[in-house]
């Protein structure tokens, strides 16, 4: 391959563009304008013989850089999949001509569109080097694995199935977690009608006979660098020595705690030894061994037990938990049976205000606990009384809606879910009244993986201080690349679902590890071999970026500039968004790229009546719904120029500005949701998007324009009607305000 | 209060929802109610009832004995099967309304003037007399359940319909003195007899 740039610009003359567009008028404009260097139009570019004669220019004809003028980058990107070279799309079938009525009066502006749309990807892919392995991941294949409860024995066991080596760190002397504490699990078979052996045992001795599993107990993670396929973690072993390993992943499974039941001294946790919480309960079963099960104050046979649901959660109380720890419900009914299976005569009665049995054989277990004769009773317990040794559970009966007075020798409170998820990073000291950061109101936590990465210790919290980032669109990615939760850290769950948790854990480690070796990046961006690089003599040592990136990924080198891990990347941009001096850039992505392509369009002078309306709209969501609305054949102005963009977050108010000052009337933003439900698959890069461009307004003002020229908002994919219509409404302003006093 | 039902207090002291299991028809199924109220809320005549059947099942389990069996609710259902048909733990609900009320009624203790039951018995007293339903005998028998003075105005009130239907051929006086009934009475008499044989003997079982 020739060394020198040189760039092909194919316009594909399929699905009606021949028919609609002039053609060799756009192949022109490539070849004159943008100044490629070879420019072919085809019938039908995606078919084997278009795609046969690109790869042939870029065998013989040394093409290296290639403008496929066609349909949108969403489209027929399988066809058009060429190895080692640098590509850009124009999108003349869905952001031309579906977009726009087959008219005599539309003919000329669809064929501007189409021009500029040709002109800007030629621009685009000049400024673009075709990306390569940055070559900094070790190759690293080993996955650490902190927790070696029920979580992180599965993951290390599917780990070492599938071929990989597994280290597991547990701080306490064995393993199992909390399911050793157990006496039975809720059942995970068909008929589940009882409660089955917890298969603690059967993990432990699948580990140990594994070569491939090392296990440190009484162990702690005291320090881990690096990045995937090359993390380092130092692990502080039993013996007080520490010992320094490589891995290519991180599974943090630290699972949880329980609720303090101290903080419900209204249920009588504390003023009497006979009410209990959950794990009280499994070991009084334990102790029993068998036999009757007895209450902890006397020793007396339990013959009437109540077991309190949503004891101190789902609740919006003060020290309370707002969310449902998902598998109390399913726990009492077990705790119930261990009751009932050795004696049915024993009263076993459930309060609860909601009965949840998630899970394929919940309702079953749920049935088979009211076929032995548990009572279910729907109520709110407000008050549980000690006189003597009898217990009296007050609680107001939701179905008869009567205050009743319950008896019980024995109540079990069903407290929740506190997940072991280390520091909050994101935390903000609380203040005093001086403005002092007030260090006795912080509680401590320690941290659970030590990172020694600049934004903090650990792994981000999403919500009540579970790890995760958003657990619809992208189950197990934390905000922390190549570092994955499962099990009750992530969200609150029983055993079996922390074991398919950590199952599908395991295999995103090994999945990130592989990734990082190939220089790929990880979901969303995944196979992404671009990353972000800097010019150091332009760097200010600002620190934007290394605060602002959602992933933590970029930490600071001794000389405080910026230090890319590039594995740890995931590709968003939105350093290259924040930085003030942009010199922070991908090889296929950067403020050139999306820079030319703003100043290459044809800017009409003031008295065309022409105006020229930006739409810079994030690839994952508002791109494909503006696509989709092409489909459906909605139509928007023809004065919008559309460049799809990684995350809003990618931003960088030198577009705002160049583009205003180079006389576009109106420029559109359109990112994801942001803020606690955010939709962003950045995480961050909307919110951010959105402070930056709350600065914008003194832009305009120095500019004397009006603020309304520019607009950001929230687009979801499914937004098809409304995406348009945003556009629309940008193009109706600008008739109303007039155009741009910046045409030139 | 009967004997019965003083025994059956005595069994099972404040053990209801065990006495309900044990005596009444299709009583084993009233511990599988889930409290969803999808019965309540499918029953035609719901709001007419004090308590609809997912509330009689809560009674039943917090042992509200005497309020449910002394309810008129469960000799509310008109069998439409509706619940039945919708209840998603399969419960035989209407059975179960029946059966409860066939529990108060033998108990002594269902309500006195309850309309149904009061039918309910005088349909059963005359089909078991002659294996056929009197319909003439049943239906001056209804006019007068509420009391003379009652039976003789309603009686008035239908005298028009009565005259069209016996010109019709439609009614026969005659059938007020005996009328028909099926071959073999005495065999009748024998099966429920045996019915009730085996129904006490279920009771004492338990």
């Amino acid at each position: 391959m020739a060394d020198e740039k040189k760039i092909g610009a194919y316009i594909c003359k399929g699905c009606g563009l021949g028919d609609r567009l002039n053609t060799s008028q756009i192949a022109t404009i490539a070849e004159r304008e943008a100044k490629a260097n070879v420019v072919r139009e085809h019938d039908f570019l995606c078919s084997e013989e278009g795609v046969a004669m690109i790869q042939n220019d870029i065998d013989n004809e040394g093409v290296n850089h290639v403008a496929i003028c066609a349909c949108s980058r969403r489209a027929k990107s399988e066809a058009f999949n060429f190895d080692n070279i640098a590509m850009s799309r124009a999108n003349l079938r869905e952001g031309v001509i579906w977009v726009r009525p087959d008219t005599d009066e539309a003919k000329e502006t669809t064929q501007e569109m189409a021009e500029d749309y040709a002109r800007m990807a030629v621009f685009e892919v000049n400024f673009m080097t075709p990306p390569a392995n940055s070559g900094q991941s070790k190759g690293e294949k080993g996955i650490l694995v902190a927790g070696g409860g029920i979580s992180g024995m599965t993951a290390a066991v599917e780990a070492a199935k599938a071929g990989y080596k597994a280290t597991i760190v547990e701080k306490s002397a064995t393993l199992g977690g909390t399911a050793a504490q157990m006496l039975k699990r809720i059942p995970q078979h068909s008929p589940y009608t009882d409660p089955e052996d917890t298969g603690v045992s059967e993990l432990v001795a699948a580990i140990e006979a594994d070569d491939k599993i090392t296990v440190y107990l009484n162990a702690t993670i005291t320090k881990t660098s690096g990045a995937p396929g090359r993390f380092s973690a130092d692990i502080s072993t039993e013996s007080g020595s520490t010992v320094t390993e490589n891995f290519g992943a991180i599974i943090q499974a630290s699972g949880f705690e329980a609720y303090d039941a101290n903080q419900l001294p209204e249920l009588g946790y504390g003023k009497s030894a006979d009410v209990i919480d959950q794990a009280g309960l499994e070991k009084l079963a334990l102790e029993a061994n068998g036999g009757s099960i007895k209450r902890p104050s006397d020793g007396k046979e339990v013959k009437n037990v109540v077991f309190v649901q949503c004891a101190g959660q789902r609740s919006d109380k003060e020290g309370h938990l707002p969310y449902c720890s998902g598998h109390c419900c399913l726990t009492s009914i077990k705790q119930a049976m261990y009751f009932k299976d050795q004696n049915p005569d024993i009263d076993t009665t459930v309060l609860y205000s909601d009965l949840r049995t998630p899970g394929a054989g919940g309702e079953d277990f749920y049935r088979s606990g009211q076929d032995k004769g548990v009572i279910f009773t729907k109520g709110t317990v407000s008050e549980v009384k000690s006189s003597g040794s009898e217990l009296t559970v007050n609680f107001h009966d939701m179905i008869l809606n009567d205050d009743v007075e319950l008896g019980a020798d024995l109540v079990v409170l069903a407290t929740g879910m506190v997940p072991n998820g280390g520091v909050d990073i994101e935390a903000v000291p609380v203040k005093d009244e001086d403005g002092d950061e007030n260090a006795a109101v912080e509680v401590s936590v320690d941290s659970i993986l030590n990172l020694d990465y600049r934004q903090g210790p650990d792994l981000p919290h999403l919500k009540n201080g579970f790890n995760d980032s958003h657990f619809i669109c992208f189950p197990y990615e934390t905000r922390r690349t190549g570092i994955y939760t499962c099990g009750p850290v992530r969200r609150p769950m029983d055993m079996l679902q922390a074991t398919e948790d950590a199952t599908g854990a395991a295999l995103k480690a090994i999945q990130a590890a592989e990734n990082a070796e190939l220089g790929r990046a990880a979901h969303p961006r995944s196979g992404d071999l671009s990353f972000p690089t800097f010019r150091m003599e332009g760097c200010t040592q600002c620190k934007r970026c290394t605060v602002e990136c959602p992933f933590g990924a970029i930490d600071e080198d001794e000389e405080r500039y910026p230090q890319f891990n590039e594995s740890r990347c995931r590709r968003c941009g939105t350093c290259m968004g924040a930085c003030p001096v942009r010199v922070i850039s991908f090889e296929n992505y950067s403020i050139d790229t999306v820079g030319q392509q703003i100043k290459n369009v044809e800017m009409p002078d003031e008295f065309d009546e022409k105006p020229r309306i930006l739409v810079l709209a994030c690839e994952n969501d508002a791109y494909p719904a503006l696509d989709m609305a092409a489909m459906n054949g909605v139509e928007y102005s023809a004065f919008a120029r559309v460049i799809p963009i990684r995350c809003l977050g990618s931003t960088n108010l030198i577009w705002v500005t160049d583009a205003l000052n180079s006389g576009y009337d109106g420029i559109v933003l359109m990112g994801c949701k942001k803020g606690d439900d955010y939709q962003c698959h950045f995480v961050k890069g909307s919110e951010i998007a959105n402070d930056r461009m709350s600065k914008v307004a003194d832009t305009l003002q120095s500019l004397s324009l009006e603020p309304e020229r520019v607009a950001t908002y929230e687009v979801a994919i499914t937004d098809t009607e409304r995406a348009p219509q945003l556009i629309n409404d940008m193009a109706e302003a600008v008739e109303k305000m007039g155009m741009s006093p910046f045409k030139f | 209060m009967s004997n019965l039902n003083t025994e059956m207090v005595e069994k099972y002291r404040n053990n209801f929802l065990q006495e309900v299991t044990a005596n009444v028809e299709e009583g084993e199924w009233v511990k599988m109610c889930m409290q969803c109220g999808v019965c309540s809320g499918s029953c035609p005549l719901g709001p007419y009832w004090d308590h609809p059947p997912q509330e009689l099942f809560m009674m039943i389990r917090a042992g509200k004995r005497e309020e449910v069996l002394t309810s008129s609710s469960m000799w509310m259902c008109t069998s439409c099967y509706n619940c039945v048909a919708r209840c998603p733990r399969g419960l035989p609900i209407t059975h179960i309304m029946h059966g409860l009320a066939h529990y108060a009624d033998r108990l002594g203790i269902a309500p006195k003037g309850q309309q149904t039951r009061k039918f309910a018995n005088l349909f059963w007293d005359n089909l078991t007399k002659t294996g056929r339903v009197n319909e003439l005998r049943l239906g001056i028998s209804l006019y007068f359940m509420n009391g003379f003075a009652a039976g003789v105005k309603k009686a008035l009130s239908m005298a028009g319909m009565g005259m069209g239907m016996m010109k019709t051929k439609r009614l026969s006086p005659m059938e007020y003195f005996g009328g028909h009934s099926i071959k073999d009475k005495k065999g009748l008499q024998a099966i429920l007899k045996k019915a009730k044989e085996i129904e006490l003997a279920k009771e004492q079982k338990f």
